[in-house]
């Protein structure tokens, strides 16, 4: 177990290292990083100050160093923007990013999980085949067009939902169903196929040859084993669901993560795209290795592969 | 909650295996195929479908509906949008733009993803360390964020997104690939062309690539939606590609404009071309991942 955890956070701590590198290097091999990182309108002078203050002029293994130092100590640099410190501005748009999710979720899961069984259930039904359809659609259709979508319908034509901003529970609704509408599908997709495994194995025919009834057999034997697989992969999407909606949230003016990096795009705020990307990449990493570690923990057979 | 309603159904006394047998024998994908077939006809002759000129419009026309409501010509089929381009010739050279960012980013990832993938399998050790080290970065990574970070340092282009795109999402090719080799290196065909002085080259152009290859193409089918979809929301955020040209994600972008205003045939026809390119992609890859590479059903 000890050499699993630790050679899985070998793993974690190497896929770091090369997610700074790859941020560091793509800034630097792609051009002179102080024409992304000088405000527009910067004189000459400042120009070259930066660069001096940069230390362009050294190595790059000296720069990379400094780089890391930097982020370490929890220094990303000023937003040209707002002019105030990146970590404070990634901290303060966190909690309504999280919020989002958090929705977006709850939808998802609540869409996902009950048609998922109803399709395992009646498979090959009428339900079966319309839970297909949903699927299908659900991953082909781009989160910010259902987003667009029900603004057309719901803030032009009813009048009923805002169509931007944030602040109360009826800012939340569109934007979480934009962003779990993908998540739906997906979900409904696992807890389908975990539920038809299950419904085949040998405790649940024990059970029903018990003579259990077949609702206690679905909701207790079955349901709550072809429950796991659904969580873990629901763990691994909340964290996605936050790298995921940029669109969303550029759409719905939805004021997060997401549309932090976009607004860092569009004002040429370099700092601020650097490091939230950098940001939502070490939470992707870091959240793998926990459910990594955690289903090493419940599931003895994981440690001893390899 | 319908669970406890639900009866004994026919199907569960079925064992498992034939149960998702017949959730797996599907027809000839018809339908995806006459669509996809539909897009690439006009890709390639958009300029002798589309009506008028997809990056010219007249102020004096912006805004007009389609033609079959009240306020709408038939000089323009689909309506126009915010500075009087016609939409459909618009979709229709949008088509283009989707086509070939969309297949060569697959093809570029798929080629770059196999050639690493089939290294990495055949010679194993540290290069095949070094290989899926990197590879497993790359897929922690969020494609979309990594996708747009690297756009807005390159600058929008339609090229650079190409190239964005296939550095992103080569390391699916390179997994699947990979592990593909693994098992192919062990059989005897390979090992006898080892007998017989065959190069590693060799052995890897002639025997090892064309047993990869069914599973490449499948992945590049399914790879076709995400692609789109990500080229998409990419020039919708203003880094994909430049704004004259008629791409979908950019439209639907220009088409936030007049949403406000109730302008809907900008939001729903470039949204409904890149669903049934999307969804046509995905029917296919479906279809073809049960008919070329059982291994893959379980992807």
């Amino acid at each position: 177990m000890k050499r699993f955890v630790l050679r899985r956070l070998g793993y974690a701590v190497l896929t770091l290292i090369l997610l700074s590198l790859t941020i560091f290097l793509f800034v630097r091999v792609t051009g002179d990083p102080t024409v992304l990182l000088v405000e527009p309108g910067a004189s000459r002078a400042d120009i070259e100050a930066l660069r001096q203050d940069l230390g362009l002029d050294r190595s790059l293994v000296v720069q990379y160093v400094g780089f890391v130092k930097d982020v370490i100590r929890g220094d990303f640099g000023r937003s040209f923007y707002y002019r105030t410190p990146v970590l404070e501005l990634y901290l303060s748009r966190l909690p309504n990013s999280l919020l989002l999710a958090a929705a977006a979720m709850a939808f998802s899961l609540l869409i996902g999980i009950p048609s998922g069984i109803i399709a395992a259930v009646r498979v090959n039904g009428w339900w079966d085949s319309a839970g297909k359809i949903f699927a299908l659609l659900g991953l082909s259709m781009p989160s910010f067009w259902v987003g667009l979508l029900l603004i057309l319908f719901f803030s032009v034509y009813l009048g009923w939902l805002p169509s931007s901003g944030s602040g109360t529970v009826w800012h939340v609704l569109m934007p979480a169903f934009a962003l779990g509408w993908y998540f739906a599908a997906a979900h409904m997709r696992l807890t389908r196929s975990s539920m038809l495994e299950v419904l085949g194995s040998e405790y649940v025919k024990l059970a029903r040859l018990k003579g259990l009834p077949e609702a206690l057999v679905i909701s207790k034997h079955a349901f709550k084993n072809a429950l796991i697989p659904v969580m873990t992969l629901a763990g691994i999407n909340l964290v996605l669901m936050v790298n995921v909606a940029i669109v969303v949230e550029t759409v719905f003016a939805w004021p997060g993560i997401g549309r932090l990096i976009y607004e860092g795009i569009s004002f040429r705020d370099f700092p601020v795209v650097q490091a939230t990307v950098l940001m939502n990449g070490s939470m992707v990493v870091i959240v793998s290795l926990m459910v990594d570690i955690l289903y090493a923990v419940v599931d003895p057979r994981i440690r001893y592969e390899r | 909650m319908s669970v406890s309603t639900a009866a004994p159904s026919r199907a569960v006394g079925l064992p498992l295996a034939s149960r998702l047998a017949a959730f797996r024998t599907e027809g000839f994908p018809t339908f995806p195929i006459l669509i996809l077939l539909v897009l690439v006809f006009t890709a390639v002759f958009a300029e002798f479908i589309a009506p008028h000129n997809p990056e010219v419009g007249s102020l004096s026309q912006r805004f007009k509906p389609p033609a079959w409501i009240a306020g709408g010509s038939s000089t323009y089929l689909l309506g126009t949008d915010h500075i009087g381009r016609d939409v459909l010739s618009r979709l229709i050279f949008g088509a283009r733009v989707s086509m070939i960012v969309g297949f060569t980013a697959v093809i570029f990832a798929g080629v770059l993803g196999t050639a690493l993938g089939i290294l990495s399998g055949y010679f194993g050790g540290w290069v095949d360390q070094v290989i899926m080290r990197i590879t497993d970065t790359w897929l922690a990574l969020p494609a979309l964020t990594f996708a747009i970070f690297l756009a807005a340092i390159v600058g929008p282009s339609e090229w650079n997104i190409v190239i964005i795109l296939g550095a992103v999402y080569w390391t699916r090719y390179a997994r699947v690939i990979r592990g593909e080799v693994l098992s192919i290196k062990e059989r005897d065909f390979v090992r006898l062309a080892i007998v017989a002085g065959c190069s590693k080259m060799t052995i890897m152009r002639r025997h090892v690539l064309p047993n990869v290859l069914n599973s490449a193409i499948v992945l590049a089918t399914l790879m076709l939606g995400v692609v789109i979809v990500t080229e998409a929301a990419l020039s919708f955020l203003g880094v994909g590609v430049p704004p004259p040209k008629p791409a979908w994600g950019l439209m639907l972008a220009d088409g936030k404009k007049g949403l406000m205003a109730g302008y809907w045939w900008l939001t729903v026809f470039p949204g409904v071309c890149i669903v049934l390119m999307v969804l046509s992609a995905n029917l296919l890859g479906d279809w073809l991942r049960v008919k070329l590479d059982p291994q893959l059903r379980q992807l």
